[in-house]
């Protein structure tokens, strides 16, 4: 532990890079390749290193890196959009859950309960599935299927805050519950809560590229890195680019947003402990 | 002495007491959880887009009477309660019905599948733990070491990481590259099953074993650092005795946790399936969804939650048993 704190922050300058990249390729990819999505059946699928397709082509004629460049907003955007809404569920019932106490407690930790009684995976899929759900109705699943993890995390930060001195002393001058809750305790929870988020948007990409490898969430023809894996499966003895690029694409994001994450979590951790 | 005795004697008989009643709660809720768990997933068929009958029927054609005679197959203008009721009477006796892709009835379906499944979870649950807990272990021995700081960060890559990508690179290197292992299919049982088993295994184990060594990390680390271990330096225990007595206690909540893991793995094959073109209950499931056919959904579902709910019964009750501590806690 004490070998840390002299060290220079490593995990975010090596995190950061990728992620930067993947920012850029989500915010600009219609500039950077406005043709990504065209098809060139005449060409068919061929391996890296052909003329002008760096990781070769899809069975459509599709450039693969172009595509890939192109997948980032589906990859990354509804992740975000997931561990924001389930955090926003997760601070405010959390929040009134911890501190109130009571049947509002009781009911959501059974609710939590109910959930957590499932793999993830599953839930998420025969709901998708059988709604014929969208992009976006998969994203308001697995708010669903977040949330519970959120507002128990919430929840127990607002309680180990709630017996902290200076709760005492705001309910001692007299401030009311709701500016408690809400102006003295949660800014406490705030960073665990962003940490936690990070890790969320992590498991999220992973789950949603999981559900349009299996054909749902994104519709077809809309650029995607878990429906490019999907189809790459085809391509496999005459393109190893099809497979590798996405596959590598989603590892490295995911692994990246995890590491920094975790170090957001552990230095926290580290400063708020009581000695 | 005697009172002593006889003291331990009555702490011996009112913890039995309290584990019968501890027991006999654990099962009502577990029993009220999948309650709850069969209405939801009975309620799918109502809740999926559509006429039921006609989800229930498929793609064949459909004629008036085909559709009366489901909905009086299958009690569909039954008032909803009647109809859940009647459902959950025959799932009790092992009937979910018949499937709308495969004319057989689910359980024959289920049947046939099932064997795979649960020879690919043994074999990655087996991998996992001897992977992972001995280096978790390790690593909780070293804090902060090379090996230590390695793995950490190689587990935090590794709980991240996709099995279907995961699943797919190990396919491409090992079975196109390198030609050693299989690339699709379940193979023609015996030695040639769990041949075709071990790259499929080992996806599923890569993302568990990261899980496993994090807990066991966690689990050991608390352990060294309980009063007991400072304590047991002072008085000049030898390194070899402190480590037997952290292992043992530390033990405990891996061996518990590793009963969730098991539960789980047991839904978390779909995609690992899915990537491998095995014929099992995940690929089954994932099949099934796409094709809407419903009681095979419903059945998958509502065995997994099962089989998750009774897993984590029986951990809380070993862990309840084995664990002196938690008793006590119980007790009060």
């Amino acid at each position: 532990m004490k070998l840390r704190t002299n060290r220079k922050p490593v995990v975010p300058i090596v995190t950061g890079i990728p992620l930067a990249i993947i920012a850029i390729f989500v915010i600009a990819s219609r500039w950077i390749v406005p043709n990504a999505t065209r098809q060139d059946i005449m060409t068919g699928v061929t391996s890296p290193g052909t003329a002008g397709h760096l990781f070769g082509t899809d069975q459509l004629g599709r450039d693969i890196g172009q595509l890939a460049i192109a997948g980032a907003s589906s990859a990354v955007v509804g992740p975000i959009v997931i561990a924001l809404g389930s955090m926003m569920i997760g601070i405010l019932l959390g929040t009134f859950a911890g501190y109130m106490g009571g049947w509002l407690d009781l009911l959501l930790s059974k609710y939590a309960d109910l959930l957590l009684a499932l793999p993830t995976t599953l839930v998420a899929l025969v709901v998708t599935g059988l709604v014929d759900g969208g992009y976006w109705v998969t994203v308001l699943v697995l708010i669903m299927l977040f949330s519970p993890t959120d507002i128990r995390m919430v929840r127990g930060s607002v309680i180990a805050q709630t017996s902290r001195p200076y709760i005492e002393s705001a309910k001692v001058l007299g401030l009311g519950r709701l500016r408690i809750m809400f102006r003295h305790i949660l800014p406490n929870v705030l960073p665990v809560a962003f940490s936690t988020m990070l890790l969320n948007v992590a498991f999220a990409l992973v789950s949603m590229s999981a559900l349009s490898f299996l054909g749902l969430g994104v519709g077809p023809g809309v650029p995607d890195w878990g429906r490019q894996l999907s189809d790459s499966r085809n391509l496999l003895d005459r393109n190893w680019g099809s497979l590798v690029l996405p596959a590598m694409l989603i590892i490295i994001t995911a692994a990246a947003i995890n590491l920094l994450g975790d170090w957001l979590q552990e230095r926290y951790e580290e400063s708020s402990v009581p000695r | 002495m005697d009172t002593a005795h006889s003291h331990r004697r009555l702490t011996q008989l009112l913890s039995r007491g309290a584990l019968t009643r501890f027991i006999i709660v654990r099962l009502a809720a577990t029993g009220l959880l999948l309650l709850v768990l069969s209405f939801v997933v009975f309620a799918l068929l109502h809740l999926t887009p559509g006429d039921p009958a006609r989800n229930l029927v498929g793609v064949r054609n459909v004629t008036p009477e085909l559709l009366q005679s489901i909905r009086d197959k299958y009690h569909l203008n039954d008032p909803f309660m009647n109809q859940y009721l009647h459902w959950l009477g025959n799932v009790l006796h092992g009937d979910f019905g018949e499937s709308i892709r495969n004319n057989t009835t689910v359980t024959t379906l289920l049947a046939d599948r099932v064997m795979l499944t649960l020879q690919l979870s043994s074999l990655s649950f087996a991998l996992t733990v001897i992977v992972a807990v001995p280096l978790g272990i390790a690593a909780a021995w070293r804090t902060g070491s090379a090996l230590d700081r390695s793995m950490s960060a190689a587990s935090i890559v590794g709980v991240g990481a996709p099995t279907y990508a995961v699943g797919l690179l190990l396919l491409y290197v090992f079975g196109l590259w390198f030609n050693i292992f299989p690339v699709y299919g379940s193979g023609d049982g015996g030695f040639d099953r769990w041949w075709h088993l071990v790259l499929p295994a080992i996806t599923l184990a890569s993302g568990l074993a990261a899980m496993v060594f994090k807990l066991t990390r966690t689990a050991v680390v608390a352990e060294l650092n309980q009063d007991y271990v400072a304590f047991a330096q002072s008085r000049g225990l030898t390194r070899r005795q402190i480590r037997s007595l952290v292992l043992r206690n530390a033990m405990i909540p891996v061996a518990t946790s590793l009963g969730l893991v098991f539960a789980f793995l047991f839904g978390g094959t779909i995609l690992v399936e899915v990537t491998f073109a095995l014929q099992g209950i995940g690929s089954l499931l994932a099949g099934s969804v796409t094709f809407k056919d419903l009681p095979v959904v419903q059945a998958i579902t509502l065995l997994t939650a099962t089989v998750i709910a009774l897993t984590a019964l029986a951990v809380d009750i070993l862990y309840y048993a084995v664990d002196p501590r938690v008793r006590k806690r119980g007790m009060q």
